[in-house]
């Protein structure tokens, strides 16, 4: 795959990405802007592993015969990021927690209001 | 399907809905995964993505929920609707501009694959002597990675537990102490199913875990399957039963020593004369030693992530849990 | 060759209930009936399709594989909608009766 379609695995992450910075910039609930978050990590997961593919390479598990395999590195680094991406995710979760404690609400206009009535 | 999932997730309002869809999209994203010949990052987004992190987001959204009033569309004014996405499509055009420079998919000569990872791959066989490249990449060439890794989860769970692990009334309870939360009780059927069930994934886990060097899998999915196992048990037979079974002060010590494993094995490599996570020196001879170094150091990373995982659980479904009883009390 | 049929024949029955269902799922009129059509998809597509590819590989550790999936699927699917449906039940979703629209 040599023409211009042999890059569409960096428009799909590029179009995942800009829907997750729309949800992050655009949601005014943040529930849904850390959702947004995540999309945008996907997208990010999938163009490393899209990168470390290649052409008719198999999984990297070392096997008799098998010349060719998919690159490793960017593996580990994803898989790594994607248990650290939920660890974040908790922690944002829990932040969100409190400030419905604290502020009653979970929509970002709400609590811009009751911070500017302070 | 990616695309239209997170379509969905951006213009369905029901917050629900969108997170389940976010499971799917996870879901999908893993098969994605498997497709690019990753089979480790499929498993973890299949355990992560599918199943842990929408659990969380429910919790989120089941303390979170009441009298949240749907905005008035009216309200929204141009300027906070047409901005964001003009932003987007000149970020997007900028970046599909930037990747006609990039290599095309699947293409060998592409930069990646040219560097470090050819001498990976090829010399990972004599100089580890396991099958599978990623977890000797993982825990024995990016050691210091890894570890560093590890230290941000721990870290995210101290910051989950100095966020949730106090009650805001200041009552003097426990987090921990609540009524009974096993309204799935009567569910006969579930519970029998459960029970078969729920093993298999824990020996599925430790299956992962120490046939890892093998086979796809390693610490990090492995302590991930471990709490989704437990995870379905307090689910369906209450936290007070799984309370019973691990404490909560049993995962942080469980934590701890998860990490600790991990330095400690630097600490002994030191001692034994080689460098800082340098597993040579563990063994009678170089393969040996890297063996036992990824063993210990894998075991440490699955008991950590495993533990974090499960209070990160506690810890939401338990405050939870508090929530409904506070309210239950007021309304009598 | 004859394997080669069944194992086709299974699988595009498979294909064709599993189509069928998500057609259900969008059309039927309430949430009993979505379930039946959801809780059909899960068990007989996949058991159809496992069933197939396993008639088509070679290597018996393979069928095994398949086999343990199938057990799974089999195991799950069914519990997963009776909870569903108890659950419905208990929060008093009334199922959708003789053409009237129920209002409570």
């Amino acid at each position: 795959m040599t023409t211009v379609l042999g890059l569409y695995n960096y428009w799909i992450v590029i179009a995942l990405m800009m829907i997750g910075f729309y949800v992050v910039i655009a949601a005014s609930n943040l529930i849904k802007k850390i959702i947004g978050l995540n999309i945008f990590q996907t997208s990010v997961f999938i163009l490393y592993i899209s990168i470390g593919m290649r052409e008719g390479g198999a999984a990297p598990i070392l096997k008799e015969g098998v010349e060719v395999y998919a690159n490793p590195l960017p593996h580990v680094l994803i898989l790594t990021a994607i248990v650290v991406g939920v660890a974040t995710t908790a922690l944002g979760l829990s932040l969100i927690v409190r400030i419905k404690e604290a502020y009653g609400s979970i929509e970002e206009d709400d609590i811009a209001e009751k911070d500017g009535s302070l | 399907m990616l695309l239209v999932t997170a379509l969905g997730a951006v213009f369905i309002r029901d917050l629900f809905a969108v997170i389940m869809l976010f499971g799917i999209y996870s879901l999908v994203s893993a098969g994605f995964f498997l497709d690019l010949s990753a089979p480790d990052v499929a498993l973890t987004e299949a355990a992560i993505g599918a199943g842990v992190a929408p659990l969380l987001m429910l919790a989120t959204l089941a303390l979170t929920r009441e009298k949240t009033t749907p905005q008035p569309r009216a309200k929204r004014s141009i300027h906070t609707s047409l901005l964001p996405i003009l932003v987007v499509t000149m970020t997007g055009a900028a970046l599909v501009y930037a990747t006609f420079d990039m290599p095309f998919i699947a293409d060998p000569a592409g930069p990646a694959h040219n560097h470090v990872a050819p001498r990976y791959l090829q010399a990972s066989g004599a100089e580890i002597g396991i099958p599978n490249v990623v977890t000797s990449v993982l825990a024995s060439y990016r050691g210091f990675d890894t570890l560093g890794e590890v230290f941000v989860i721990f870290t995210a769970e101290i910051g989950v537990l100095s966020l949730l692990g106090f009650l805001a009334d200041g009552s003097g309870r426990q987090y921990w102490q609540f009524e009974d939360t096993a309204n799935l009780r009567r569910h006969n059927i579930l519970h029998v199913v459960s029970k078969a069930l729920i093993p298999v994934i824990l020996i599925y886990a430790f299956y992962v875990q120490f046939h890892g060097d093998y086979s796809p899998g390693g610490g990090f999915q492995a302590g991930v399957l471990f709490a989704a196992g437990f995870i379905l048990y307090a689910m369906i037979f209450g936290l007070q039963a799984a309370y019973r079974v691990v404490s909560p002060t049993a995962l942080y010590w469980a934590m701890a020593i998860g990490v600790l494993l991990y330095g400690g094995t630097g600490v002994a490599s030191l001692l034994l004369g080689g460098n800082y996570l340098d597993y040579n020196v563990l063994g009678s001879d170089a393969v040996h030693g890297q063996h036992n170094g990824i063993l210990i150091v894998e075991l440490g990373v699955g008991i950590c992530v495993a533990a974090v995982m499960m209070s990160v659980f506690f810890k939401f479904s338990g405050r939870t849990a508090h929530f409904y009883d506070d309210r239950r009390e007021v309304r009598k | 060759m004859i394997l080669d049929i069944l194992s086709w024949l299974l699988i595009i029955a498979g294909g064709f209930v599993g189509v069928t269902g998500a057609i259900g799922l969008f059309r039927f009129p309430d949430f009993y009936t979505r379930m039946h059509a959801a809780s059909m998809t899960d068990t007989l597509t996949a058991g159809l399709i496992l069933v197939g590819l396993m008639l088509q590989c070679d290597s018996i550790l393979t069928v095994l594989k398949l086999a343990l999936i199938f057990f799974i699927m089999a195991y799950t699917g069914p519990t997963a909608a009776h909870v569903l449906a108890k659950t419905a039940r208990h929060v008093n979703l009334k199922p959708y009766l003789h053409g009237k629209e129920d209002a409570s």
